[in-house]
């Protein structure tokens, strides 16, 4: 199982997720050519000024309207991105299979980030059973995917801290991470990539048609 | 092909007779004619609305409104004898006869050089001619029926509405787009079973539909035909009364090529191509197709097509120009001998003309439809620029302007051009060679 | 109050099925409308499934895909809904749960969904959802929701699932080109009256019909010449004032609204918007100037042009707010007199949102009147007024269910404390003028026009 994962499995992985993403969004461009007015209208300013006003947290109403939830879900989105490929642990591994290396979060911090994408987590699962208006357009799925997000960090936390069953947490960690990345092209996961593509879009509606804001 | 052949020949006849009587009894010898000072008429009297000119600029009309309250119309500085309480929509037919929408006591009729048709009216709208004249029809109302009124006589048959009317060229046909069934107030149902139809001299189409739009003759005014609506989303052509069979998601105006070919713009699979008596007959898939003309002989077709969103340009037998334009393209105009295209087209709200889809260089505030000389060498048109109006030759805006222009006619010969304009508060009817027009 | 009964009746039984019975006999749920209760009773699961079909793989591509794989359920739209606001934040209104309720089922079954499946979407759909895009501002992936609603819109037109009261305005732009069944001697012949009323508040006012190479064609929306005739009148007033070379069509082609927009009808839609530039071509006008509305502006901005394929109007087009703004700004009209009153503003969706006038109105607003007092949320941010989309267009069966959906709108509008709302479109004038009695606000709805021909300088010579 681990000798696998340690090598076929990452390929696999890493392929399914780059030819997925590949796939889906030269899929969306082609649907995009289809819905005449797409491409037409979208606009470099406008478009980059929206996703500007979107990254940055605050910037928005609907974020300021929704302190708590705008700071969870920056923390998480951000630790989510940046505590796999920093990790001092993964950088080991790329080094040993590849060669290449880059610099490492400190391991103290490694921690606290992959507890802030658990703990975000957890908030967005007690989200969707506390409020009524996330509660009626949730259903197992939404669950499903927190958790397939969720499992490499739980997988991955329990076993960097070697509290039980190292070697089975190190390959359900693996197999979980596979899973995860394999899953962003084709599920709502995929958001990930088409995020940058819709908020430009608006952007571009509003800033270049209408001649408004979208924020 | 024998029936290709004949329709083409056809249409050649009808062109001929039709170009034949544009201009040739018109004086083309007098230089300069000072028709009417329009200051001078603009004093006399308490109100002088928009002046019309008539095709061969010898006559300039408006209504005026006199001091006691009154109006009438005012030709060459000459009123009619008769007072109305209200007089508008002055329109000269083909032939220079001046028409008028007058009230009298309330009623409604139209004045035919300054003498009132019988009929009366609740009301009349829309003037239309033959294309020599002879034939004037127009739409009316009385006592809530609607109906169609030519030449002064009153179909029989009566509507419950009328939206739309064709007079062919040769005038025996009139056509009109019109409700058969009465429909009570929010009737969905009744409305998808279909309440209107086609009426061609006061006989109706056998068959409603849910729709009829923008009726049109061949030339030999032997057939009618319309856009038709079937269902929510289903469009076809119509000619005299009888559907394609074949359907489309949308459809625009048919026009006739020849007598029995009728071309449509329709739209397939959300893209439009053009089809004629049902077939498809260009492969373009454009995002648009409308405005499809003829060149005079039928065998070259142009249309107004957009290749991509938002670009517009024309395409001809199928085959695009290579510029296109952000704003607009209107219709195509073929040279009489069928050699050149030429439009008005319109990009960063800047007007101007394309010929064989190269535009002019100069663009304008406005332009009129271009005109081409008989051998198609020469394209004029009016056009606007900084609040002033003159004639643009091949691109070129003359040097002089004016107050006014009417748009330019070319002299049978092509030596000359007609100028009817107002320079310093006068009307002049001017013939102009056009040479001077280069200078 | 509706809304309180609901809430309460929702609160008061933990079972939730009894819950779910308590949401379906909301009595404007129950509205009688033969739009949906007779239409549906006409339709096959093959005729069903086979438009459904069409609208999802022909009609529909990179937006719909894109928008319904991005969703990730966040709820944060709901936010943005003055349903959802003035229903106590149920959450069967947020912009999402529309979505849920009507695409995400019929995309989830492949179209194999039944009559009262659909009875129920058009409800959501036309009565529900103003189309106000103010949620597609606050999603933060930028899904347009409003764009999703549209769609449904569009499948139940091809069905003839719609509003009946809507359905039949439509069928009045597919037939007259207009929204109100107006005939064409009955357009002409208001203007000739109104010619003779703004004569008698001003010498030599002037409606001058279809008159070629004006520089600016004024059209408007049906309602005008229907049953608000005298702001035809207004605007011949402040023309003359202005000093400007205009024209009315006297053709077909002066009316600017397009409800078949709405509705779904989009081949109506773009015909009458064909109708509508053919018109300022063949009038060879520089510009066209539109009166106050909002939807008509969106119609004939861009959702007609955009079907037509035209990226931007082929003849400018100016809002009655930007004609007016420029008309102060330039000192080219003059007030006398400012409005005394206490006057608070409505941002029309379509003209904020949809043009970003919001400001303009407001210098507008201030130039006009002594106590201006404006709204919160504002400009883009305001609350869209649940008559626009063709919401009020459903007609009098849904029209309490729209004031119970707006009921943040009435306390937005009190909280100001003035006695004048201005509405420079006529959905926001009608709906707000409901919205006033229903909640019995004690205030009065204006048009700017009817503010600015009280207050303008009229000069001497054309004084009566």
């Amino acid at each position: 199982m681990y000798e696998f994962a340690r090598g076929p499995l990452v390929w696999i992985a890493l392929l399914v997720f780059a030819g997925g993403c590949l796939y889906r969004l030269v899929w969306m461009v082609r649907a995009a050519k289809q819905d005449k007015v797409v491409i037409p209208y979208m606009s470099w300013k406008y478009g980059l000024r929206s996703l500007l006003h979107w990254i940055v947290p605050f910037a928005s109403r609907n974020m300021r309207l929704h302190p708590v939830m705008t700071v969870v879900t920056f923390v998480f989105h951000i630790c989510l991105l940046l505590t796999p490929i920093f990790l001092l642990a993964h950088n080991v591994l790329w080094q040993q299979s590849w060669g290449v290396s880059w610099w490492s979060l400190p391991s103290r911090l490694a921690d606290v980030m992959t507890v802030a994408v658990m703990a975000g987590g957890i908030f967005f699962i007690g989200r969707r059973l506390r409020l009524p208006e996330v509660r009626n357009v949730t259903d197992y799925s939404d669950y499903l995917l927190i958790a397939v997000v969720l499992a490499p960090f739980v997988t991955g936390f329990i076993a960097s801290q070697q509290w039980f069953a190292y070697r089975t947490m190190v390959i359900l960690h693996m197999w979980t991470g596979a899973l995860m990345l394999m899953a962003i092209p084709f599920t709502r996961l995929s958001h990930m990539l088409y995020f940058i593509f819709t908020r430009m879009y608006m952007g571009s509606e509003f800033g270049a048609v209408r001649n408004a804001k979208d924020w | 092909m024998d029936d290709l052949m004949e329709t083409l020949g056809a249409i050649k006849t009808t062109v001929a007779v039709n170009s034949a009587s544009v201009g040739d009894t018109w004086d083309w010898e007098t230089a300069e004619k000072r028709i009417a000072d329009l200051l001078e008429i603009r004093g006399r009297f308490a109100e002088v609305h928009e002046v019309t000119v008539s095709a061969d600029g010898e006559k300039i009309a408006a209504p005026v409104k006199t001091d006691d309250g009154n109006f009438t119309a005012c030709v060459n500085g000459e009123v009619w004898p008769e007072m109305f309480e209200l007089l508008w929509y002055l329109k000269f037919s083909p032939d220079g006869k001046l028409t008028a929408l007058t009230k009298s006591d309330d009623q409604w009729t139209i004045a035919v050089d300054g003498e009132c048709w019988e009929e009366k009216f609740e009301y009349i709208w829309n003037t239309q001619f033959s294309a020599d004249g002879k034939v004037i029809a127009a739409q009316a109302k009385r006592e809530m029926d609607y109906l169609i009124v030519v030449n002064g006589a009153v179909w029989s048959n009566i509507f419950v509405s009328t939206r739309g009317l064709a007079v062919s060229n040769d005038g025996r046909k009139v056509a009109a787009v019109v409700q058969a069934v009465p429909l009570k107030e929010a009737d969905i149902f009744g409305f998808l079973e279909g309440t209107w139809t086609l009426a061609v001299n006061d006989k109706k189409w056998d068959r409603n539909f849910i729709n009829v739009y923008r009726p049109t003759i061949s030339p030999d005014g032997r057939h009618v035909a319309a856009e038709v609506r079937l269902d929510i989303c289903e469009y076809t052509v119509a000619t005299d009364g009888e559907p394609w069979q074949q359907r489309f998601g949308c459809v625009w105006e048919p026009l006739f090529r020849g007598n029995q070919s009728l071309l449509a713009p329709v739209r397939v699979d959300g893209n439009w191509t053009l089809a004629e008596n049902g077939r498809l007959i260009w492969k373009g898939a454009y995002n648009q197709l409308w405005y499809q003309r003829f060149s005079p002989d039928g065998s070259r077709i142009a249309a107004v097509v957009s290749p991509a969103f938002g670009k517009w340009t024309i395409a001809v037998d199928d085959k695009l120009w290579k510029k296109t334009y952000n704003d607009a393209v209107l219709e195509p105009f073929f040279s009489p001998d069928g050699r050149r295209v030429a439009a008005i087209v319109k990009d960063q709200n800047r007007w101007t003309i394309a010929v064989d889809g190269i535009p002019w260089t100069e663009t304008f505030d406005m332009v009129w439809n271009p005109v081409f000389s008989p051998d198609g060498n020469d394209v004029i048109a009016k056009v606007n620029k900084n609040g002033r109006f003159t004639i643009a030759l091949n691109g070129r805006a003359w040097r002089r302007d004016f107050e006014a222009v009417w748009e330019p006619v070319f002299s049978p010969d092509g030596t000359k051009v007609l100028v009817k304009a107002v320079e310093d508060g006068k009307y002049y009817r001017r013939v102009v060679p056009i040479q001077e027009l280069m200078g | 109050m509706v809304e309180k009964a609901g809430s309460q009746a929702a609160q008061a039984v933990a079972d939730p099925e009894i819950e779910t019975k308590a949401k379906k006999i909301r009595p404007e749920q129950m509205v009688k409308d033969p739009g949906l209760d007779e239409t549906i009773k006409r339709l096959t699961p093959e005729q069903i499934e086979s438009v459904i079909k069409r609208v999802l793989t022909k009609e529909t591509a990179a937006r719909l895909r894109v928008y319904l794989d991005t969703c990730v359920h966040c709820g944060l739209c709901a936010e943005a809904c003055h349903t959802y606001l003035s229903r106590d934040r149920d959450p069967e209104y947020s912009p999402v749960a529309k979505v849920k309720n009507t695409l995400w089922e019929i995309v989830k079954r492949k179209g194999k969904v039944d009559g009262e499946f659909l009875k129920n979407a058009s409800r959501i759909a036309f009565t529900e959802c103003a189309v106000c895009r103010r949620c597609s501002m606050y999603c933060p992936f930028g899904i347009d929701i409003a764009y999703l609603l549209i769609v449904v819109r569009r499948i139940l037109n091809l069905l003839y699932v719609v509003p009946a009261y809507l359905q039949d305005t439509t069928n009045s732009h597919a037939v007259t080109m207009n929204q109100m069944w107006v005939q064409e001697d009955e357009w002409i012949d208001t203007l000739q009256w109104q010619e003779e009323e703004a004569r008698m508040e001003m010498a030599k006012a002037r409606i001058p019909l279809d008159k070629e190479g004006a520089d600016i064609m004024y059209s408007v929306i049906a309602p005008e010449p229907k049953i608000l005739a005298q702001l035809i009148n207004y605007m011949a007033q402040i023309m003359t004032v202005a000093g400007m070379d205009w024209t009315m069509p006297a053709t077909d082609g002066w009316d600017n609204s397009n409800m078949a927009m709405y509705s779904g009808d989009f081949e109506t839609m773009g015909r009458v918007e064909r109708q509508h530039y053919e018109t300022a071509f063949r009038l060879k006008v520089k510009k066209i100037v539109m009166g106050e509305c909002g939807h008509a502006f969106r119609g004939a901005a861009y959702d007609g042009p955009k079907w037509l394929v035209w990226k931007h109007p082929p003849v400018p087009l100016i809002h009655a707010v930007e004609f007016y703004y420029d008309l102060l700004k330039t000192g080219t009209i003059k007030i006398a007199k400012k409005f005394p009153e206490p006057t608070t503003v409505q941002d029309p969706c379509n003209i904020v949102r949809g043009k970003g006038l919001g400001k303009k109105l407001r210098y507008v607003m201030n130039a006009l009147c002594e106590d201006f007092r404006d709204v919160n949320p504002r400009l883009e941010h305001n609350y869209c007024c649940m008559a626009g989309g063709g919401t009020i267009n459903c007609g009098p069966p849904w029209t309490r269910s729209r004031m119970v959906s707006n009921k943040v709108k009435a306390e937005q509008f009190k909280a100001t404390g003035a006695k004048i709302i201005v509405t420079p479109c006529h959905n926001c004038h009608s709906g707000i003028e409901q919205l006033v009695s229903f909640y019995k606000l004690g205030m009065h709805v204006k048009f700017i026009s009817e503010i600015l021909v009280e207050c303008m300088e009229v000069p001497q010579h054309l004084k009566v």
